[in-house]
């Protein structure tokens, strides 16, 4: 293992071609820009291209027709350029393409545009949301894998933070294998009456009309058996914690340590970070929670996340919002609530209200 | 004169002497209308692909349209796009596998009403695609509704009185905007009302795509298209009524051949 000091949008570039992506298309926004510099200045080398599109609707196009062929192919943008691709999410999931997207957010306020499908119809992205670098490099890898193996797009939940901080990590060169694709298009079929069809609307070859009902169950099916198979969470300290307090992305830093130098000091707190935002790790949330009196739910938005943990609990325990907006004035998300010092104020005057609680 | 003798059985019995269907074309009906151009157009495309032995090449980006009816029929690998779309997801087919023959399919809805940007763009860029515009004028599978080429005084379901440029705005001509720009090797527009008009389409989707194997940039062409349904004419009056209203419009020819621009005048 060798480790180099990188920023986070460099590390996600590289990790992403080392992954065998060949093609990747955006248009610049902050803090996504980065991601798009470093792969314009990588992906050639690796014989791939990058394409600066003229607008998110047609850099999302790009990579539909690259996926067609077979190849690893993303894109990516913040939030307000992800609104525009959404369109084309949505049919590229019932298209049953290996998306994968870069969503370097303007900090937590895009949770359910991640995790709702955000365009039409009924479907789900795979959502991993990394706390730091480290782990951003292992969910590059892992977003490609996933979307191969489930013909599904995969989002990188990232953000102002993850993209621009430096960090010393490992890059090291994995010689990625990569699945067989017997549905790309490559023309070999051309003129048998079996020609391959990449459809989002369930046409195919031969056959007048569509069958949507059946189309559309089959992929939520699918969805079901990800939702089975994919969640993941870290948790620490939930066995005998009175208050547990959960958060997601790169905000769930400063909450760990927070949680960790409490414990040392003694308090009965735990800690609660899911790391697939979508699937959510419902029934392991439901475990770790078991036993605290109280939830609490730090995001950095009007309280998006709180919903799904709402939903796992099942009444076991009150969620509370201990986070909320907090930006910075450009409004990227680095706002004054990314302090351990205030978030320890937050956690302290909660757990306080709650121990006495259960004293009484 | 030669009078044929018809009270007795001809020496052959009556029958179809060859298959003259394209191999890209997988046999059954298609739900688009009597008097429809499209089928047409796509055949000529067909045969052409197959004259040319690029049979096993073409990988089509296919818009939304009455035409996406056709494409259950169309023997070719393919992806069903977004309405406007088509030339983005081309360009993704095209830069991953050069060696392809990629054409798109749109029609003027499609193209020019809510891709327009996709076009010129991709144009721009000088993708090596061959982009085909079937222009009828209006919105065919909605009922005929305007477009962004439906012409001065053609009456649609939201035109009810006729196009009036003072309220409802020009037409826009796809050749006049892609000719102009460096990223086009070849730009032109023909139509499918007769044998004549058939023949030069089909000579025009060769020279397209020649224009894309030699790798000289977009290859663009249109071809007028009828739809009596959208015009609410009878079927028959389809070719006369395209030659009457639209062709004036959008002329017949050649703009641009081998990234130079040329004039239709005096062209066959």
């Amino acid at each position: 293992m060798s480790r180099e000091f990188v920023e986070g949008a460099e590390a996600l570039a590289r990790a992403a071609i080392d992954a065998g992506c060949r093609f990747f298309a955006g248009y610049p926004m902050t803090p996504f820009t980065e991601v798009l510099d470093h792969m314009a200045e990588k992906m050639p080398a690796a014989g791939g291209v990058c394409i600066n599109a003229e607008s998110e609707l047609e850099a999302v196009g790009m990579a539909w027709g690259a996926l067609s062929t077979g190849a690893r192919a993303a894109t990516g943008s913040v939030g307000q350029g992800l609104s525009l691709m959404q369109e084309s999410f949505s049919e590229i999931t019932r298209a049953e393409l290996p998306l994968v997207v870069f969503n370097m957010a303007r900090g937590q306020s895009d949770y359910f545009q991640s995790t709702r499908g955000g365009g039409h119809g009924d479907y789900y992205h795979i959502v991993l949301c990394p706390i730091d670098i480290h782990e951003a490099i292992e969910h590059v890898y892992l977003a490609f894998d996933l979307a191969d193996r489930w013909r599904n797009p995969v989002q990188i939940y990232g953000d102002y933070l993850l993209g621009h901080t430096w960090e010393s990590v490992d890059l090291t060169s994995r010689n990625v294998a990569q699945p067989a694709k017997e549905w790309a298009l490559d023309g070999s079929l051309n003129g048998t009456g079996r020609a391959r069809n990449i459809n989002s609307l369930g046409m195919t070859k031969g056959a007048k009309g569509i069958d949507p009902e059946t189309f559309w169950n089959r992929l939520q099916d699918k969805f079901r058996v990800i939702q089975a198979a994919e969640q993941r969470i870290e948790t620490e300290f939930t066995d005998d914690a009175i208050y547990t307090v959960t958060a997601w992305g790169t905000a769930a830093k400063f909450v760990r340590f927070v949680v960790r130098e409490m414990r040392k000091e003694g308090y009965k707190i735990g800690y609660i970070r899911p790391i697939t935002l979508w699937p959510f790790p419902t029934d392991a949330f439901k475990a770790a929670a078991s036993g605290a009196r109280e939830i609490g739910v730090f995001e950095l938005n009007g309280g998006q996340m709180i919903e799904d943990v709402r939903l796992s609990l099942l009444g076991d325990a009150p969620a509370v919002s201990i986070g909320g907006i907090s930006s910075d004035s450009s409004g990227f998300g680095v706002g004054p609530l990314l302090n351990t010092a205030r978030i320890r104020d937050i956690i302290e005057r909660h757990y306080a209200r709650v121990a006495a609680d259960r004293a009484a | 004169m030669i009078v044929i003798d018809t009270t007795k059985p001809p020496q052959e019995p009556a029958k179809q002497k060859w298959d003259t269907r394209p191999d890209l074309l997988i046999e059954g009906d298609h739900d688009l209308c009597p008097g429809c151009g499209e089928p047409i157009a796509l055949r000529c495309m067909l045969e052409v692909i197959e004259e040319m032995g690029l049979s096993k090449d073409a990988i089509g980006a296919v818009g939304i349209g009455c035409y996406t009816a056709l494409t259950s029929l169309l023997d070719t690998d393919m992806v069903q796009c977004l309405h406007g779309r088509a030339p983005s997801v081309a360009t993704g087919i095209k830069r991953m596998r050069p060696q392809s023959l990629v054409y798109t399919m749109q029609g003027d809805g499609d193209m020019v009403n809510e891709g327009l940007q996709e076009i010129i763009h991709s144009a721009a860029r000088g993708e090596n695609i061959t982009c085909l515009l079937l222009n009828n004028g209006v919105f065919g599978e909605t009922g005929g509704h305007m477009t962004a080429t439906t012409v001065i005084g053609q009456r649609t379901k939201n035109t009810l009185e006729g196009r009036d440029a003072a309220y409802h705005g020009h037409p826009i001509s796809m050749t006049d905007l892609l000719a102009p720009l460096g990223g086009v090797g070849y730009v032109a527009r023909s139509t499918v009302t007769t044998a004549k008009d058939i023949q030069r389409t089909r000579r025009y989707f060769k020279k397209a795509f020649e224009t894309q194997r030699t790798g000289k940039g977009l290859s663009f062409i249109e071809v007028l298209t009828m739809c009596p349904t959208g015009w609410f004419l009878p079927v028959q009056e389809g070719p006369d009524y395209l030659n009457k209203t639209m062709s004036p419009v959008f002329q017949i020819g050649e703009f641009k051949v081998d990234g130079k621009i040329v004039t239709p005048e005096g062209q066959v």
